[in-house]
């Protein structure tokens, strides 16, 4: 849920509402503020599966642990946490290294 | 290759405060930092800083850090964020990662300020979408202004657990509870008791057996352990929460000494592997200096003044300062530091049992253990007196570096004294005029203004409250206690908001006259 007024830091601006596609869904996410937090405020938890098909997500926050990276306009491995949303942008969900399912054999 | 005088790693309060410094003094100093914005994590910090006046006390951190930034703009320091500083050589050269490209930098002095990590518990389930660092969890709320989660477990009751436990409160969200393996709480008691009387429960000497959920965390079980840290079957309890904030420490990210090749140690007070370094933070290889919390985890605070007194110390390596001036500024910046490394949770007491204050007066057992001091202790300590009239009740009870409540007063009502560690002493024979400063200067929100004798039958009690919504006059609610506890019914009389109390409202509520002593909270 996003913060809209804060007891300390105030009234929340954050500038213009943009769309963006995550795993073939409209979403809106404020323009510049990480994807994570877009993804966040919207629910969602699961960003990637490691090749052993365990999901991740959100971890560190900051740009360190590569928990949250997805696959951001084709390229994978993002960090979505550090990376800021830009109108239109198409984020899907990372399985292993791409975002393709991967099928167990 | 571009060549400067000083290269500072980290744009953090440590960094920064070293880059102003030098440039002070004359030196060309760059910053790299591999963040977008600088401040390192003093910008998540809107809690109030302890300590003294030139520590910066009841100054919220985010505020001290937009200060320093504004020093060190008008210094001249030049700041490169995105920027990551992949490796130090012996020779000083430094190799950026800028642009997706690596360029080479040569400065006769680096100053390595790079901060620390989050430690890790590695509990069934510790992968799982949900399970978030106490770093993350701020991040979240004070800068992208996103709840991390609705109901959450805190693993870890040092000053990071305990403090960001309450910033989760005040974004709104439930802390169903803090666990911690320890048998007692390692932080300030008093940013316990502001959880506790919120209604948060301790479970010390528990930890996480297991996160549960399939895709994300819908559960967690935790359970007691014996002092081997085995769990005791048996003992288990759920909790449905959706994240799990983990709290366990920091460690030093020293890696760029190590492969400078710096002498390094593993040294547990120090919070894990680092430089070995002198009092200006030289470490073994001349001009490559440490300050902050890659050096020795402790605080903003003392990051800032190891920052300033490396700055000095680079600023009279490359001999643009005197051994006279090195020597007196350092010198004063060494009391700062060392006045703040006092009290019960300083450096030299790290892993002792203390049982009693400076001035001989017990420490409060529950406090430790449950988060709150219960009605018989509380009435042992100096800053809580029975005085007729309204007068301040200040429940600090462990002996830390803070002083802010003393110069707030302007009847002279609390005294602490030179010794900055002193509990503060309330006295009876001045007269409170009940402005509420001492209320709000109190960054452990620790002060309360009590006057049993304004309305017959009743105890007005004034609390320190910095949460939304707002009460209203007029407004009927309930008290609780320190142990967040129902007591009693109690009304709203007054809400001040003050510039000068920088955010912290003042509540006054009517109580039942015995209650005087017990409301401490309201809802």
């Amino acid at each position: 849920m996003r913060i809209t007024k804060h007891p300390i830091l105030g009234e929340v601006n954050k500038g213009p509402l943009v769309r963006f596609d995550f795993d073939g869904k409209t979403f809106e996410g404020y323009e510049g503020e990480p994807i994570a937090a877009s993804l966040k405020a919207a629910g969602v938890m699961v960003h990637r599966h490691t090749k052993k098909d365990s999901p991740r997500g959100i971890f560190c926050a900051i740009g360190r642990c590569t928990d949250c990276v997805m696959v951001v306009d084709g390229k994978p491995n993002v960090r979505t946490c550090v990376t800021p949303l830009v109108s239109g942008m198409k984020v899907q969900t990372q399985y292993g290294v791409s975002a393709k399912k991967q099928i167990k054999l | 290759m571009k060549r400067y005088d000083v290269i500072v790693v980290g744009a953090g309060p440590a960094g920064l405060s070293a880059a102003i410094e030098a440039a002070k003094r004359g030196l060309k100093v760059v910053v790299f930092d591999e963040n977008s914005k600088p401040g390192g994590q003093l910008f998540k910090q809107i809690h109030k800083f302890f300590g003294s006046k030139e520590h910066r006390a009841k100054i919220r951190g985010f505020k001290i850090g937009e200060e320093l930034l504004k020093e060190a703009e008008v210094t001249g320091v030049e700041v490169v964020l995105n920027a990551i500083v992949i490796g130090l050589f012996l020779d000083k050269e430094v190799t950026v990662n800028v642009n997706d490209e690596v360029v080479h930098y040569k400065g006769d002095a680096i100053i390595v300020a790079t901060g620390a990590s989050e430690n890790m518990v590695t509990f069934d389930g510790w992968t799982l979408p949900g399970v978030i660092g106490a770093g993350a969890a701020q991040t979240m709320m004070n800068l992208h202004s996103v709840q991390p989660g609705k109901r959450i477990l805190m693993l870890g009751s040092g000053n990071v657990g305990l403090v960001v436990s309450y910033q989760l409160l005040q974004v709104g969200c439930e802390v169903v509870a803090i666990v911690d393996a320890a048998p007692k709480i390692g932080g300030y008691g008093v940013h316990a008791a502001k959880v506790a009387r919120c209604g948060v429960p301790f479970n010390l000497s528990h930890t996480i057996i297991k996160a549960e959920g399939d895709q994300y965390v819908t559960g967690v079980t935790i359970g007691e352990v014996d002092n081997k840290f085995n769990i005791i079957p048996g003992t288990e309890k759920h909790f449905d929460v959706d994240t799990i904030c983990i709290a366990v420490g920091l460690s030093p990210m020293s890696q760029l000494l190590k492969m400078a090749g710096c002498n390094m140690e593993e040294n547990p007070k120090k919070g894990g592997f680092v430089p070995v370094c002198n009092e200006y933070g030289e470490t073994s290889i001349g001009g490559i200096f440490v300050s902050g919390d890659v050096s020795g985890i402790e605080e903003a605070s003392s990051a800032m003044i190891e920052g300033r007194i490396s700055g000095v110390a680079a600023a009279f390596r490359l001999g643009f300062i005197d051994k006279e001036e090195l020597k007196a500024k350092a010198g004063e910046l060494e009391q700062a530091l060392l006045s703040l490394r006092q009290g019960m949770f300083g450096p030299g007491n790290k892993g002792k049992d203390i049982t009693k204050t400076e001035e001989d007066c017990d420490v409060s057992i529950n406090l430790l253990k449950k988060g709150y001091m219960t009605d018989e202790e509380v009435v042992k300590y100096p800053g809580v007196k029975s005085i007729k009239g309204i007068h301040a009740v200040i429940e600090c009870s462990q002996n830390i570096p803070c002083n802010p409540c003393q110069d707030s007063c302007p009847k002279k009502c609390i005294r602490i004294g030179d010794k900055i560690t002193a509990l503060p002493i309330v006295d009876e024979e001045s007269k409170c005029i009940g402005c509420g400063m001492c209320v709000a200067s109190c960054s452990g929100q620790a002060i309360f203004l009590v006057n049993e004798d304004y309305e017959e039958g009743y105890t007005y009690v004034t609390l320190p409250y910095e949460f939304l919504p707002l009460p209203k006059k007029g407004m009927k609610g309930v008290a609780f206690d320190r142990s967040g506890q129902e007591v009693c019914d109690a009304e709203v009389v007054e809400i001040k908001s003050l510039a000068a109390f920088d955010h912290t409202n003042l509540l006054t509520i009517k109580v039942p006259k015995e209650m005087g002593m017990k409301a401490r909270f309201f809802k």
